[in-house]
This record gives structure tokens, sequence and C-alpha cells, in this order.
């Protein structure tokens, strides 16, 4: 397997694994983030998955690039044969339509769908973690069906409510924290994906496998407060 | 403990920011001046990453409630204690009662007000810096606003000394509103056009208004890539120069996301960040390619001038204290 290594500024290297999304790529980078993880050189800061590439973060004062890439050049071929974790299933509840998804009908509409439809599509599917990026705790899922895809809001929202549930051209993803954003919202989750008192501040890891299930508003609403008396 | 009298643009809790937490999407943070940060706490005794105030462009009105030992150091923003100037890059007594107030900024637009024993906000994953976007860390994971009141921590007897000798002092880097910024080729540089990658290194860039802690908009010369192409998002570092589709370039700074899915036309190198960070909205800049290994040899030069410099301090403070 051959990996090739960039420069990302002075103080992190690039390592790139592939150059399209596909489950190949995506198994090896979990293998070697397990690794840098478990055993990790001693000039490494920081080790960030994502979809095709690995960047990890050194200190140039206790490694030049070259040396750090030698390095990882080494300790990568031993990923060939390290077993990778099965990856963890986590289930997502998630209230469609109403209030708590306001674009529900427009991505029906878009698609010549009812909104029932979009919801048995949305939940009929695992996704992957890609990676966790853009915003504390936002899963990149790879797995949506281009029959629910729908483009971007004309005009973005200024803030979107925390725990959304959005489409995005062939996107779907949770909006862990209150942002601005054009993606099309059709529900939201009373789960919590940013836990910032937590050691582990995203409920999500690169690697993990999700789905979403359909909850209804009074489930919705005892899970939420059940979410808020977890988290004072 | 200190009383914000006025709030003043921006000002914020920063140490030397989040290291280990890029990877659940938690923003880095931190100092955007990181050199002027470890110098303030330097001065005064502190650890190089302990948490002081990042002040930017107009500064705040900071009332002291007890005597405390300061430093500021960074960008020129003209500081007064009590009305009087009051001078940067040293160590400095401010008494019990008086107020540190800012004029019109200078050269530069950002400085760091150290305080011996440390701003004490409570750590979050690992940092005292703010973050203001996700409202996390430094004081209630906001700017400061008038009325608040921040607890210092508890400074060491030789730290509380008030006789300085105000004749000693740490040296200043050479900010400039036209700086020559160097930089190491990004990954995907050779995918811009054959005029795009000239134009990146014999143009002029200005900073736009619309630059903040998040990142340095650029305008100058539109930067094309050759064949639109879709990028896969990939991690960014502090100093990344990206370019979205609009051509005009985009630095990356200390709130800079974790990760972006506009190509890289290059990397500001670290020792050079301080500059862009201490440019204002109008100012100029050029950039010059250097390699990889002479960045991180100017790197390793620069943190044997600190180690240095820190040593001087000690001694200072120890026959002066």
């Amino acid at each position: 397997m051959d990996y090739s290594f960039s420069p990302l500024g002075d103080q992190a290297i690039i390592i790139e694994v592939g150059t399209s999304i596909n489950e190949e790529t995506h198994n090896r980078i979990r293998a070697i983030t397990s690794l840098l993880g478990a055993s990790p050189p001693q000039w490494m800061t920081e080790c960030i998955p994502a979809f095709t590439t690995i960047s990890v973060a050194y200190s140039p004062l206790l490694a030049t690039f070259e040396e750090a890439k030698n390095e990882l050049a080494s300790l990568l071929k031993k990923t060939e044969d390290i077993d990778v974790p099965h990856p963890r299933t986590i289930e997502i509840p998630v209230c469609y339509g109403g209030g708590h998804g306001p674009d529900l009908e427009f991505v029906a509409r878009h698609n010549g769908l009812s909104p029932e439809e979009v919801i048995a599509i949305h939940t009929g599917t695992s996704y992957t973690v890609h990676m966790i990026g853009f915003a504390p705790g936002f899963p990149y899922l790879g797995g949506m069906s281009e029959k629910i895809a729908a483009p971007r809001r004309e005009s973005p929202r200024g803030a979107i409510p925390e725990r959304s549930v959005g489409i995005a051209g062939n996107q779907t993803g949770v909006y862990p924290i209150s942002t601005p954003g054009g993606w099309q919202l059709i529900g939201r989750t009373p789960t919590r994906l940013f836990l910032p008192d937590r050691e582990i501040p995203s409920l999500l890891q690169a690697g993990d496998t999700i789905v979403f299930r359909q909850i209804t508003p009074e489930e919705y609403q005892t899970l939420e407060e059940k979410e808020n008396a977890d988290h004072i | 403990m200190l009383t914000i009298y006025k709030s003043g643009m921006q000002t914020t809790v920063q140490d030397l920011g989040r290291t280990g937490f890029q990877k659940h999407g938690v923003v880095a943070s931190g100092a955007m001046d990181p050199y002027a940060l470890r110098m303030a706490n330097l001065l005064v005794g502190n650890e190089e990453n302990a948490a002081a105030l990042e002040i930017t462009l107009m500064g705040p009105s900071i009332h002291f409630e007890e005597e405390h030992v300061i430093s500021i150091c960074g960008g020129d923003l003209t500081p007064q204690l009590d009305g009087k100037a009051v001078k940067s890059w040293r160590a400095v007594t401010a008494a019990k009662g008086q107020t540190l107030t800012f004029g019109k900024p200078g050269s530069g637009s950002r400085c760091y007000v150290a305080v011996a024993g440390g701003i004490a906000v409570p750590e979050v994953m690992g940092s005292r810096s703010t973050y203001m976007r996700a409202e996390l860390g430094g004081y209630q994971g906001r700017a400061l606003e008038a009325g608040d009141q921040l607890v210092v921590g508890e400074a060491s007897a030789d730290q509380k000394s008030a006789d300085h000798d105000k004749s000693w002092f740490a040296p200043s880097p050479l900010y400039s509103s036209n700086p020559v910024i160097r930089v190491i080729k990004g990954r995907q540089f050779e995918m811009f056009s054959e005029g795009s990658r000239r134009h990146f290194f014999t143009e002029d860039f200005s900073v736009n208004p619309r630059s903040d802690r998040m990142g340095y908009r650029l305008d100058g010369p539109r930067l094309a890539l050759a064949e639109a192409q879709e990028m896969i998002s990939e991690a960014v570092a502090f100093g990344s120069i990206q370019v979205p589709a609009d051509g005009n370039p985009i630095i990356l700074m200390a709130d800079r996301q974790t990760a972006g899915g506009y190509p890289k036309i290059a990397e500001v190198i670290t020792v050079d960040l301080p500059l862009v960070s201490q440019l204002k909205p109008g100012d100029r800049l050029r950039f010059k390619e250097v390699s990889i290994e002479e960045a991180q040899r100017l790197l390793r030069l620069q943190e044997k001038t600190i180690n240095c410099l820190k040593r001087a301090i000690k001694y200072k403070r120890e026959a002066t204290g």
C-alpha cells in the first residue's frame, strides 16, 4: 500500500490514504487512527482522521518533517495486519417534520415523494461517520440515498436550532450546536452530540455507524427532558 | 480581581489553545499572536501557557481591585494606567485602584495583558481559551462585557514583588503594516492555474475588513484552479491559506474550523503567524516561498531565542525582585 505524505504547514503532516471516498480507504484510515492512538510517536501532538486523509500534528522541536515522515511510513507498514475493532452502531432518535423539521415538505416535493417516504428512506439505511469537523461533534456522514437529496436553502437561516437534522445536496447531518446554515431541516433529535463536560466531548467518533429512528413529538419531549436532567 | 469598566471592541481570555480535541471537531482557539502571549506571561513570571487577556484594536478599560504585576505585549494599542502612558514588553505594577485604558491603536491590532498569577477561569478541555461560536471556555464562553469581574490566580511571593526594574524589557517582533509573509506551498498548490501560482508570489494582497479570529480574508488578484475540481474535506492548520470559489484567499487563524473543503495554496510558517495576526483591515502583505526545512529551522531558532529570554528574565526577576 502506498501512502503519500505532504506537509500541512510546518507542524503537521497529511497522510493521503486514497483519492476517493470508499470503504477500503475508510477502513484503512480507521486502522491507522487506531494504531496511532495505541502507540503514538513521542513527537505527535494530535491526529485528525478525515475522508481520505489523516493529519498528524507534531512538534518540529522533536522531529523534522523528514524524520516524522519516515517514522510514519515504517509505522504504517504495521497496519496491514492489525485488527480494527468492529464499528459501534449508535441510534439517533429523530422527530421528523412539524416545527422540528420545517423543510421536510420541501425535501419531499423536490423529490416527488411524500414526507412519509422521505422519513422511510432516511431511517431505512445506516450511515458511516467519516469524520468529525465543521463544528464540535458534527459528523460528516456517508450513505444517504440520492432519492432524498435536496439543494441548500437559497438564503441560509441565521440560526439553526441545536440538534437539528438536515440535508444538503447528497449529505445528511446533525448540527450539534446552534449555528447559521443553509441545510434543509427535516427533523430534530433530543440526543446531544456535543458534550463539553465529558472527557470525550463528541458522542460520535470517526468510524462509527449510525442509524436514525423516528420518534413522536411526545417521545421527543420525554427524551429531551431526560437529557436536560442528565446534563445540568 | 479585575473589573471590566468598558469592554472594548473584543476582549477575550486566551492561552495557547486546545490541543488534542480537533478530532472531535473542537476548534483549537488560543492567542492569535502566541509569541506575544508567551512573552507577556514570562515577563510576569507565569507559565508561558497561562491565560491572559487578548485585546483587539479598541481596547477595554480594566480596573485593578488589588495591586497586580502586569505585562502588555503585542501590537501597540497605546495602553495607559490612570491616563499615563505605560510601556509594553516589560513587567509593570498596576496599583490597587488604578485603571488600564487604551487609546488610538498604533502599530498592530492585538495585544495581551498578562497578570502575575494568570486569569483564573475554569479549564475546559485542557485550556482556558475562549471559543465564542460554541460558547466554550474563557469567561462564560464569550467576549468580556462591562461589569465582568475576573479572578486572578495566586501569584508567588517572587511574582508579586513590586520593585521591577523598568529599564529592562523583552524584544518585540518587527510588526509591520506591509510585511512579507513566508509560506510553504500547500498540498493543492499545483492545482492552481499558472497565472494564479505566479500572482500569489508577485502581487500585493490587502486585508479585508471582514477578517476576524477565524480567518483573514484577503483582496488582490483572484486565484483560480487550472480546472474546476471538487475537493474532499481534510484537516487545515493555523496559517493554511484556503481559496474558495470566489478566488479571494483566506488565511485560517486561531478560531479556524478543524477541517476545510477548499484548496490550500500555501501555509504561513509558524514564526510569521504573529505578523499576520497583527495586521489591520487595509494593511498590505506579500507572500514569499520558503522550504519546509527552512521553516522548521527558523522555528527551532525562535524557540532557542525564547529559551534564552526565559533564562534571562528569570535571572533579572531574581536579581531585582
